[in-house]
């Protein structure tokens, strides 16, 4: 247990320190250099260099990535002088309302797709079945973007029932307390989440249900309910949190489209509004963050799974 | 199955048209797929709608003074446009084959320069081995745990890309997955007999790899370069949803149906289905393709 713990929290840590490689060389990509982006067309050489020199920029590139890495372990992300403010600040208050909505559309997937998907196995090849996996793969199928507009059109357009988008000063926690405007968001961003999990659901649920343990606790007399709901579910659902860390890179680009349909102000819309602008400091900064975030989020993810089955637990010293 | 029980017994190393008897029970297990066959003609059809279309459907696509001076903006269908105007007056009808052009260029060529990249990547990773498959994987690791429009947002901003460029830019952030395929797939075919044989008689290493790895998992480089045309259309399609596709007065599917959204409270429904039908259509056909041809080349792979 422990030496798995070590070794996937030094892989987590390789792949972050990674990542800061990939941007920061990102941010020598921008053609004119850094100066030039930042100053604008009309800045003489003399002034470049200056900004260079006062910036670090004319250092060694190794000596600027050191440099980089320093800045961010004090919480430093850049610059964006198209918002004359630190990168870090805008992001401040914006990653905590991404994570909920990522967090509450997982919740809310699990809860959908874990019922179906054992409904689905228990039922195999009836109606409902057939019905369910054309439905998921219809959820898979259907772009986002195009998913939230449709039922911003019928639902909020059409029928009138639900706003189109959440009220845009809410705190990160209004979701919990006023739920109501967050429907719409949540339902297009675990659209996709209910496809994985509920295929995943049903195919796990029939595999477990063939296994020698159900058909010893069926013959010692165990109700049906007590053998689906005791020995299969428990056996099946546990790796369904591996799931969900393989599945967050794609949710939290998700995320992105969904925050921008709906106008939600979370590191989404904040990378699109300034790659509209731009402003490349910030989406660098946005980026890493993310990743780092979603990398942070699937170590969470096998770590509870280690924590979680027995055969990691005590198995392998 | 059936196929397999239905090849008379012949001896390991096959005869002579052995090479033709593999594409013929591939296209007949994809045949068997009606669903696919569906697909492949649904895919054809709109590969003829973009680009025959507008030769039998004249329509001006490009001069954006003229189509405001000479049609209604945000008109309805009617016979003089079948489809509607959309908010620059361009025809929506034309417009679909004329944004469909470069969906579908994009699209494919995104996806083969991603294969290309991505087979040659992990081939040499897997041959190779050791620390310098070590290296190579812990690169595609870390690309792959930056979530994929991210990264291409990043790009997009650094670049500002025209078409061209944005075929570049999509294959930059979809060659990861192929990457690792293949040199799962290498890892695997590099320890049988017949590249152990090439081997020992003296066959260079760029032979092996090009003559005996890379065409051994042509099965593996077909089903995932199908996909990627799905995914890279729709990455261009996210693109220019947010905003960030191909600059005007070309367009793509994204770019029209973001503009479509623009004004959907106005029940303009023309500039919103007829598109995103245009982009659904094309992703799931292209992705029932791709799982009738992973389940032919299957049966390929059972009887190597």
């Amino acid at each position: 247990m422990l030496g798995y713990l070590v070794r996937r929290v030094l892989q987590a840590f390789v792949v972050i320190l990674g990542v800061t490689l990939i941007v920061f060389l990102l941010s020598q990509l921008i053609p004119g250099g850094q100066a030039r982006a930042a100053l604008g067309p009309r800045a003489t050489s003399g002034q470049l260099a200056n900004f260079n020199h006062l910036n670090g920029y004319d250092q060694p590139i190794w000596q600027q990535y050191w440099n980089y890495l320093i800045a961010l372990f004090h919480g430093d992300l850049g610059y964006s002088y198209k918002n004359n403010q630190g990168v870090t600040s805008l992001i401040a208050d914006r990653l905590g309302k991404t994570m909920v909505l990522v967090g509450v559309s997982t919740l809310f997937a699990l809860a959908v797709a874990i019922p179906i998907g054992m409904a689905q196995a228990v039922r195999r090849n009836r109606p409902f079945d057939y019905g369910m996996t054309a439905v998921t793969f219809i959820l898979y199928a259907m772009p986002a973007f195009l998913a939230g507009e449709l039922l911003i059109i019928f639902f909020s357009f059409t029928l009138n029932w639900l706003p189109s988008q959440p009220p845009t000063d809410a705190s990160a926690w209004a979701v919990l307390t006023n739920p109501v405007p967050f429907i719409l968001p949540i339902l297009t961003l675990s659209a996709l989440e209910i496809a994985a999990f509920s295929r995943y659901m049903r195919s796990a649920m029939l595999d477990t249900l063939t296994e020698d343990y159900i058909r010893t606790a069926k013959a010692k007399g165990a109700s049906s309910r007590r053998v689906l709901w005791g020995h299969a579910l428990r056996n099946a659902i546990l790796p369904i949190l591996t799931l969900i860390g393989l599945t967050l890179p794609a949710v939290v680009g998700g995320a992105l489209i969904t925050e921008a349909i709906f106008n939600y102000p979370g590191m989404g819309l904040l990378t699109v509004q300034a790659a509209s602008n731009d402003d490349v400091p910030l989406v660098l900064g946005t980026t890493l963050v993310a990743t780092i975030a979603t990398v942070l989020g699937s170590l969470l993810a096998d770590l509870l799974y280690a924590a979680a089955d027995p055969r990691i637990r005590l198995g392998e010293q | 199955m059936t196929l397999a029980s239905n090849q008379s017994p012949s001896p390991e190393g096959g005869n002579a048209g052995s090479e033709l008897g593999f594409w013929r029970s591939t296209i007949r297990v994809f045949a068997e797929n009606r669903l696919a066959v569906v697909s492949l003609f649904v895919l054809i059809f709109v590969v003829l709608f973009c680009f025959i279309g507008p030769l039998l459907y004249r329509t001006n696509q490009t001069d954006a003074q003229k189509a405001l001076l000479e049609s209604i903006q945000h008109a309805s269908p009617s016979w003089s446009h079948l489809l509607g105007t959309d908010a620059n007056g361009f025809d929506i009808l034309g417009r679909l084959m004329y944004g469909g052009q470069i969906a579908l260029i994009v699209g494919f060529l995104a996806a083969i320069v991603a294969t290309v990249i991505g087979v040659s990547y992990g081939a040499l990773s897997g041959f190779f081995g050791g620390w310098f498959d070590a290296l190579a994987m812990r690169i595609v690791d870390v690309g792959l745990s930056i979530p994929v429009l991210f990264l291409l947002i990043a790009l997009v901003t650094i670049y500002r890309p025209t078409a061209p460029l944005l075929i570049i830019v999509i294959a930059a952030v979809s060659w990861l997955v192929p990457a690792r395929l293949i040199r799962a797939e290498t890892l695997s075919l590099r320890t049988r007999e017949y590249v152990q044989a090439v081997r020992a008689m003296g066959g260079s290493r760029s032979r092996i790899i090009g003559r005996h790895l890379i065409p051994n998992s042509v099965g593996t480089i077909v089903v995932f370069a199908t996909f990627d045309v799905a995914d890279s259309i729709l990455l261009l399609a996210s693109l220019g949803f947010l905003g960030l596709g191909v600059p005007a007065p070309q367009t793509d599917w994204g770019t029209m149906l973001s503009n479509g959204v623009d004004v959907a409270a106005n029940g303009y429904w023309w500039e919103i289905y007829p598109v995103g039908l245009c982009i659904v259509l094309v992703v799931v056909a292209l992705n029932y393709i791709g799982d009738a041809l992973r389940d032919a080349l299957e049966v390929r792979l059972q009887r190597r």
